[in-house]
């Protein structure tokens, strides 16, 4: 069976649950082979996590000499990958950075590129949902190694046992490759809450929150979830853009996502339109949210939300 | 010193944006407009060469596109640029990102032969594709430094230096010109065209190129090579009108909670 290379998402050796996700995805298409960029020390302990996943081999590639520079050494070293494995396909967990790493490597291998799949089945028919959701694409890749970017939520994580043989690679990265240097990194600080993108739960907040996000981040808090927010609360200097849920920020796909004071522009649908359940809580019984919405709560969430946070945690005891 | 930017002509995400027969996006029979996430783009260009007084600093928009797509140029001349060019070619219509950056990256070739490119702008994605990728190919192909999804854009010479939100974290990139840079909607309001520079735009030389212009032929891009097939396109049934109560004396919020324990949320 062919080899199906993964790249690995993680946070400094952590390993994020889009990860198993890929895993899951790539066994309909051959053999999971994870690619683990980060320091040969963490190696090990990925393996240990995504053999578990069905990863037969873990390919560790030391990024000493390619986490100093943007995207384009990641591309170098996936195509020195691809061609000595000759792989059925390329999955990268669907980010910014990884979907520029996958159109650079994209044109290397001279291969076809699918960016933001929602689902990929059985022979790579991938699915994407585009227009703000107001349309799913079926499409498949017809030239060279598909190279697809799926998003979190595409698929639930199936456990399945791997061999997660380690092997470090050896890339060579060029000069023209370390043109664009990162001159600091400063991490975002942890809000302990779940990834936005990852959670089963997003409650978000909008212009009707008033610049107070207290009620939107007690409600989020009762029910385990994380905290968006729309352009309008990002612009004003409420939230920090990493929250923003839209086109220009994250697009999340959760089981439930509650918009508050949210009015529904076509930027914000775009981010959050594929959720299986939608509810939202907004003063303007006109707000356009509500033509999306499975259950909607016409009333201030300033009112409304504490009180349901109390209810919740009523209800949880 | 001259700017290239790289402005789409996009259906208007407002209108009711559908597919063609062969699964390619309507560009046509949807209204279109300049890309709104160009127009950033469009203004870092312009306070590149403002804040540069003293260099000479021209800046030239150029689209890639069907006939209307002029109008994204014709946008970013009222808005400041000094020059356009609309590469126009039927053998273009379904291209790839593959497709879509080779004739990219020739035109801005041709562009550097004739006026320079020490500095390609570029939106953070488009609105219709939404892949935020092309930006990345267009240095690849280019052999240019990628200095891209910028929200804060700086410069001293030939340095840049930008901040980028990534998943965990924000970085400052740097490199030295020419790069190829992209803007997200952070990086400054856009400015609205004024009357003056509507009227100035008439007098702009906007130049149209097709394929053989750029040396390239039709069977190296557009559908029928592109490296990805779509297989069908399904519009998304509507969704079920919800069920939607108004607070009355704080029963909104009971009302909300009994409808997430019914869904096994709580």
């Amino acid at each position: 069976m062919s080899e199906v290379l993964v790249v690995v998402d993680h946070a400094d050796g952590e390993v994020k649950k889009p990860t198993y996700e890929l895993l899951t995805i790539a066994r309909r298409l051959g053999e999971p082979s994870a690619v683990f960029f980060g320091s040969p020390e963490q190696g090990d302990a990925v393996a240990e996590k995504v053999k578990k996943y069905g990863a037969a081999k873990v390919y560790v590639v030391d990024d000493a000499q390619i986490k100093g520079y943007l995207v384009a050494p990641k591309a170098e070293a996936l195509q020195q990958l691809a061609e000595k494995s000759s792989p059925a396909a390329i999955l990268l967990p669907s980010t910014f950075e990884n979907k520029e790493v996958a159109g650079r490597l994209a044109i290397k291998l001279g291969s076809g590129l699918i960016t933001d799949a929602v689902d990929v089945a059985d022979g790579g028919v991938t699915t994407q949902s585009v227009f703000a959701g107001n349309y799913t694409v079926q499409a498949k890749v017809t030239t060279g190694t598909p190279i697809i970017t799926v998003k979190p939520n595409s698929a639930a994580p199936e456990e399945a046992d791997g061999a997660g043989a380690v092997e470090a690679f050896a890339v060579t990265i060029s000069d023209v490759a370390k043109t664009a240097q990162v001159v600091a990194t400063q991490p975002r600080q942890s809000t302990g809450r779940p990834e936005l993108t990852e959670a089963a739960i997003v409650v978000s907040g909008g212009r009707g929150t008033g610049g107070n996000f207290e009620p939107v981040e007690g409600f989020a808090d009762s029910l385990g979830a994380a905290v968006g927010a729309s352009r309008a609360a990002v612009d004003s200097g409420w939230m920090p853009h990493a929250f923003q849920v839209g086109q220009t920020g994250k697009t999340v796909s959760p089981q439930l996502y509650v918009a508050n004071g949210i009015s529904g522009a076509i930027q914000h649908r775009a981010g959050m339109q594929t959720s299986k359940t939608i509810v939202a809580v907004n003063k303007d019984p006109e707000a356009p949210i509500f033509e999306l919405v499975d259950f909607g709560v016409v009333g201030d969430l300033h009112t409304v939300l504490p009180a349901a946070t109390e209810k919740v945690k009523e209800r949880k005891g | 010193m001259n700017i290239v930017v790289c402005v789409k002509y996009v259906p208007d995400a407002t209108a009711d944006r559908k597919f063609e027969d062969d699964f390619t996006v309507d560009r046509v029979g949807v209204d279109g407009l300049l890309s709104e996430l160009d127009e950033y783009a469009v203004e870092q260009a312009l306070q590149f060469r403002e804040k540069r007084e003293g260099e000479e600093i021209t800046v030239t928009a150029l689209t890639v596109g069907p006939e209307k797509a002029v109008d994204a140029v014709r946008k970013s001349l009222q808005m400041g640029a000094d020059s356009g060019v609309h590469v126009v070619d039927d053998a273009i219509a379904g291209s790839d990102y593959l497709g879509t950056s080779l004739v990219l990256a020739k035109a801005v070739e041709k562009i550097k032969a004739d006026a320079g490119a020490d500095l390609v702008i570029c939106g953070m994605a488009s609105t219709d594709a939404s892949g935020s990728v092309v930006p990345a190919m267009l240095a690849e192909r280019l052999g240019m430094p990628q200095v891209t999804l910028a929200s804060v854009v700086e410069s001293q010479g030939d340095q840049v230096r930008i901040k980028r939100d990534n998943e965990g974290s924000t970085e400052v990139i740097g490199a030295t010109l020419p790069i190829v840079l992209s803007v997200t909607d952070q990086s400054g309001e856009a400015r609205y065209p004024s009357f003056k520079g509507i009227m100035a735009a008439k007098k702009k030389p906007l130049e149209t190129w097709s394929l053989s212009d750029l040396g390239l032929d039709a069977d190296q891009v557009g559908l029928s090579v592109a490296y990805s097939q779509v297989e069908d396109t399904t519009a998304r049934p509507p969704r079920t009108a919800g069920e939607i109560v108004t607070d009355e004396d704080g029963s909104g919020a009971g009302a909300l909670v009994e409808f997430l324990a019914s869904k096994k949320f709580i």
